[in-house]
């Protein structure tokens, strides 16, 4: 691990003397995320998943003959920011881009990768987004060059109502969402699928309120409660999850929460603080509760190292999908890691298989529907410290979670 | 005694013709540097970095016409910079869909056109006001704008923004715009441009009345001129060049999205005016051109970069409040009379002091940083190529030696420094440089 | 509907009066001082967490009394050596050095609590439901608040306009070397209001830390709605804080109820624009999308009209 004011005096020299860095015996991952200001707790977090990760593969000889380097990058969540520090990876010799924190930080990336690629023949690049669900990544502005890692949030919508479909007790739907491209694409989703699956559910609110602008929860909670809704589906993040649900709480809202991101950072401590046992739910694509030995084991090794759950099973997905695609093509070229990325089939990091769509770069893997609350006796793990952890309530395959796709993607010739 | 007249006359003459040339001078070294940079800093950071500042320096000049020369606090100057850019890209991409022969180079004309009209519209309401409630307004309609960006997705694109590709408009002299080096020298020449242009609107009668309403706006009303007018007339102009920049930034990013809107954008512009000195023309390219490195640079070095902005923030305001450029202003006379080297040996002497003490300072944040949340991760941590524990009694020792030792002979030196001060005051007084 | 009116005008009230709470320093300062102190949200924040990290040793109540003191503390050193020296620069330089030092601390904050929030609980005191309105619980640590609004309001204005101390604040304000000529220490005079106007953002900063998020970004989200708040009441008016804290408590908590958007109000008018323009998605946005920016709206209203705020009585 380089120390990171060694790199960046590295990488200031290299700046002044305009020349590229010279060493091309590891092979190096440029990792663009918040290291600082807001994001940086769940930047730091990913940035500790791709290190362990490089040494697992480091240790068993790397990929292609070579070692891994993961080469940190501050973006400060800003897409500008990301640019520049792009510019500084391909600078610094990385060809291999990845991030996940923010979709307006992937969009930027994703549409900068793709130009460069094409101005700039021989020395392409990859982009490997491991977080950001925004849907247009892989379907309006999808892109030869961008692999998708997370499953894209009308993935998770049809996941979550193919389980809904089966729940006779859900009635009365209520939505609320940030205010964003993604909140938005959460209820639009909502709303078509539960209409084609189970048109007998009510959608009884359907709710937008600014990002991270609302401090004070209670009028909303009051409108779930007047619309008499029994499940909640919202896609709330950070602290507009956390004011949510202890609004509920302190009103005494008693309803089912199906949420994106109860997984979040701080997200099963406002849980935990608002009592709600089981009660929450989450669509994730995978736990560390659930009954796979060899991810637990993993996920007790990761957090005696490093005091965190694993935020990110599907990084581990993707690192050993990129090792695999480099020993298959025995090459660490950009192009023809993309190419034999495509269609390839892995066991996922908590048990079943995951296939990365040639279409659109999306990977498709089983999803599970989590609650949060007390633990059972086959449960070892709880989550942030707060004793409650995640109990697997629904498994979906992979094939049970597969959308279409408007992808119209520009190949290489 | 008509030879010394002659004399005198010959030398007046001379210096009359420098006089002449020396303005075009600067402006031709200025572009000459501009066009040579590049062939200094050749890598793609590089390149980037020196767009950006080209960017930043006509951000930061904007926002300076309503700081410095008007007198006017505006904490929401990034609204008419990321207005100006998503009009550009929606320019761009509408002249590349119904292929108009517009070339590239004209398209920071559509932000501007953009920041002068929501300068007039908004301008009409904050300028009623002036000091605090104009900073109010402007805070306001940033947060207002702000918003309404992600609501309202299909003009601002929602959060992804909107996108366009600046090598598909017309081409001339064969350039395509793809390499950063040509949107370099295209952001380099709308610089040129820009700063000329302001510089000579403060060598106007309205640059001047704006001077006079940021002094004294009652006493500017008394001569004859409408302090709101003249408050507002300045605050479309400065929308007009914030556009601008803006639109140069669309280009550069081929991307204009909501985070050009948001609260950091403004308060960048702010630190960047106020630490390059908001008092002289070329205060804010200096403070541009700084804060630019320091951002791209500083996180790359430590993770509490925002604590030593904040840090060198509330330095320049306490102890500089005329800014870099208002340090180096302060020198001219001294220069002039010859007496700056006397000086500068002083400075040096102040030097090692001021390290020891900077160094101390950073020693201190850097271990507190790995003590503190950081802990989790281990306490060990590097600097300067040496490992240490953050724990450690020698590391904290030699820490709080450097502060003090450092803060003792600063204070020594100081004397030294203000007795050699007036010392060069002096000499500049009595050559009647200064008064 | 008359649920609805109650328990918006209800959620409205406590929402105003949590306001004011978090804006009652600011309010004073601003009133006393002219300063608007860029920092006071960071010294709510820095309240929220020393509240936090003394009531883990101590308890909820011991955290009440003392994290109020040591915020107060730290403003009156911020004042003597920070802001009195850059007073003589004027009030540009005022607000530009609070503004530098809310960075500072946010980051020093962030050093020592990290970025994710803290589990900042209620005390178990309080953590019940005092009373139930149409099938709504309104938790006893509401009330609690409500109470110590009330009387943070009560007594600051007993203070200001009966006492002496108050006086003397006043007449320091408008003339402070008369003030001095007469024997007071006015230096001394600006460094209590600011420290107890920091104080006050502590006492906030612990009420309100277990009822909202307690995180280090938490300065950065509130600070502007507490600026609203102070302007549109207005300068030099205490009241004037209290009525814009009710009132844009009560004007966000009812727009939020209301789901009507152009659309619905011309929907006889047969007027559909397009769902993917800049028309379209102005014509459907509902009030209750844009409930939260309203303050905003009003703050840039009010200052248009009436730039001293709504019971100011001096020009900025």
């Amino acid at each position: 691990m380089i120390s990171r004011s060694l790199l960046a005096a590295f990488v200031a020299t290299g700046v002044l003397a305009g020349s590229p860095a010279a060493a091309q015996d590891t092979i190096k991952i440029a990792y663009i995320d918040p290291l600082s200001g807001p994001g940086a707790t769940v930047g730091e977090v990913g940035l500790k998943t791709f290190q362990f990760l490089a040494e697992e593969l480091n240790a068993k000889g790397g990929a292609g003959g070579k070692k891994f380097e993961i080469l940190p990058f501050d973006n400060k969540t800003n897409p500008q920011e990301s640019l520049v520090q792009v510019q500084k990876a391909v600078d610094a010799g990385a060809r291999i881009i990845t991030q996940g924190n923010g979709s307006s930080v992937a969009a930027a990336l994703s549409d900068w990768v793709t130009k460069y690629n094409e101005r700039n023949p021989g020395k392409e690049l990859i982009y490997l987004n491991y977080a950001a669900v925004d849907p247009v990544l892989t379907n309006e502005k999808c892109s030869f060059s961008h692999f998708r890692w997370d499953a894209n949030s009308d993935i998770k919508m049809e996941a979550l109502t193919n389980y809904m479909k089966g729940q006779k007790d859900i009635k009365k739907v209520y939505l609320i969402n940030q205010d964003y491209s993604f909140g938005q694409a959460v209820r639009k989703a909502a709303i078509e699928m539960l209409k084609a699956k189970r048109p007998d559910i009510q959608v009884v609110g359907d709710e937008l309120h600014p990002l991270l602008k609302v401090t004070d929860f209670a009028p909303y909670i009051a409108k779930i409660k007047a619309s008499g809704a029994d499940t909640v589906i919202t896609g709330n993040w950070s602290q507009d999850f956390a004011l949510l649900l202890k609004a509920a709480a302190d009103a005494g809202l008693q309803v089912n929460w199906y949420t994106y991101y109860a997984g979040g950072t701080g997200g099963p401590t406002s849980v935990k603080q608002t009592g709600l046992n089981h009660r929450v739910f989450a669509i994730q694509e995978g736990s560390a509760n659930v009954d796979h030995a060899a991810s637990q084991a993993t996920e007790k090794a990761f957090r005696e190292k490093f005091g965190v759950s694993i935020f990110y099973p599907r990084a581990f997905n993707q690192m050993r999908m990129l090792a695999a695609a480099i020993n298959k093509a025995n090459s660490a070229d950009p192009t023809k890691i993309a190419l034999a990325l495509e269609d390839m089939k892995v066991d996922v990091f908590n048990g079943g298989e995951g296939v990365m769509r040639k279409d659109d770069h999306q990977f498709f893997q089983p999803m599970y529907i989590v609650s949060l609350g007390e633990r059972g006796p086959k449960e070892p793990f709880d989550e942030e410290k707060t004793g409650w952890g995640w109990r697997t309530i629904a498994r979906l395959d992979a094939k049970d979670t597969v959308l279409p796709t408007t992808c119209k993607m520009q190949r290489p010739s | 005694m008509s030879d010394a007249i002659a004399t005198r006359g010959a030398t007046t003459a001379a210096q009359t013709s420098i006089g002449r040339v020396a303005p075009w001078g600067v402006w031709i070294a200025a572009g000459l540097l501009l066009a040579g940079l590049p062939l200094v800093f050749r890598s793609g950071t590089a390149l980037t970095m020196l767009s950006l500042m080209g960017i930043a320096i006509i951000f930061a000049l904007s926002y300076n016409m309503l700081l410095g020369q008007t007198g006017m606090l505006s904490f929401g100057h990034a609204v008419y910079y990321g207005l100006g850019a998503y009009f550009s890209v929606h320019a761009i991409n509408w002249a590349i869909a119904a292929k108009l022969p517009i070339p590239l180079l004209l398209m920071p004309l559509a932000g501007g056109f953009a920041g002068l009209l929501f300068a007039v519209l908004f301008g009409w309401v904050s300028t009623k006001r002036s000091g605090t409630a104009f900073a109010m307004i402007s805070l306001g309609l940033a947060e207002l704008v702000g918003s309404s960006s992600l609501i309202l997705r299909s003009f601002f694109g929602g959060e992804e923004g909107v996108t366009t590709n600046r090598t598909k408009l017309l081409r001339l002299f064969d350039w395509n715009f793809g390499p950063q080096i040509q949107v370099y020298y295209l952001i380099a020449a709308w610089c040129l441009l820009s700063i000329a242009l302001m510089y000579a609107l403060t060598r106007t009668p309205f640059g001047r009345m704006c001077n006079a309403v940021r002094d004294n706006s009652e006493r500017a009303q008394f001569v004859g001129y409408n302090p709101q007018v003249v408050r507002f007339i300045a605050f479309c102009l400065s929308g007009m060049f914030a556009g601008i920049a803006g639109g140069l930034a669309s280009i550069n990013f081929e991307l204009a999205n909501s985070a050009l809107f948001s609260a950091v954008q403004s308060g960048n512009v702010l630190l960047a005016t106020f630490i390059g000195g908001a008092g002289h023309f070329v205060g804010p390219i200096l403070g541009a051109v700084l804060v630019t490195y320091l951002q791209n640079m500083l996180s790359d070095v430590t993770e509490v970069w925002q604590l030593y902005f904040g840090l060198m923030f509330i330095a320049t305001v306490m102890y500089a409040p005329g800014g870099l450029a208002g340090l180096i202003m302060m020198h001219g006379p001294i220069w002039r009379a010859g007496a700056l080297s006397k000086l500068l040996l002083a400075y040096a002497v102040l030097l090692v002091p001021i390290a020891l003490v900077a160094v101390g300072a950073v020693l201190v944040i850097e271990m507190m940083t790995h003590l503190g949340v950081k802990a989790a991760e281990g306490t060990t941590m590097k600097m300067a190529g040496i490992t240490f524990d953050a724990r450690s009694w020698l590391a904290w020792a030699l820490a709080l030696i450097l502060l003090l030792a450092g803060g003792g002979l600063a204070r020594l030196a100081w004397h030294r420094v203000a007795a050699a001060w007036d010392r060069a005051q002096g000499v500049a007084r009595e050559k009647g440089l200064t008064i | 509907m008359a649920e609805l009116i109650l328990i918006s005008t209800l959620n409205g009230v406590l929402y105003g009066l949590l306001l004011f709470l978090m804006a009652s320093g600011l309010t004073l300062i601003f009133s006393m001082m002219g300063v608007l102190n860029f920092a006071h949200a960071s010294f709510y924040m820095l309240g929220a967490f020393l509240g936090f990290q003394i009531s883990r040793w101590a308890g909820f109540w011991m955290a009440l009394i003392v994290a109020p003191v040591l915020v107060g503390l730290a403003g009156a050193v911020v004042e003597r050596f920070g802001l009195r020296n850059v007073h003589r620069h004027g009030h540009v330089a005022e607000l530009l050095f609070t503004f530098g030092l809310a960075f500072v601390i946010e980051e020093l904050v962030q050093i020592v609590w990290g970025k994710s929030p803290v589990d900042f609980r209620t005390p178990a005191l309080l953590d019940f439901p005092a009373f139930t309105v149409f099938a709504t619980n309104y938790p006893a640590y509401k009330l609690f608040m409500l109470v110590i609004s009330i009387a943070i309001f009560v007594g600051l204005f007993v203070m200001l306009t009966r006492t002496r101390i108050g006086l003397i604040v006043q007449a320091a304000l408008t003339h402070p070397h008369m003030v001095a000529h007469l024997g007071h220490n006015v230096p001394f005079v600006f460094m209590s209001v600011f420290g107890v106007g920091a104080a006050l953002a502590g006492i906030a900063g612990v009420i309100a830390g277990p009822a909202l998020v307690t995180q280090s970004s938490m300065a950065a989200l509130l600070g502007p709605i507490l600026f609203v708040v102070v302007v549109v009441g207005g300068l030099g008016s205490l009241q004037g804080a209290l009525f814009a804290s009710l009132l844009i408590g009560l004007l966000q908590t009812f727009a939020i109820s209301i789901n009507l958007s152009l659309s619905d109000i011309f929907a006889g008018s047969g007027f559909t624009p397009e769902p993917n323009t800049l028309l379209g998605d102005l014509w459907r946005v509902s009030v209750a999308q844009i409930a939260p920016i309203l303050p905003y709206v009003l703050l840039i209203l009010v200052l248009i009209f009436k730039p001293t705020g709504l019971f100011g009585n001096r020009e900025t």
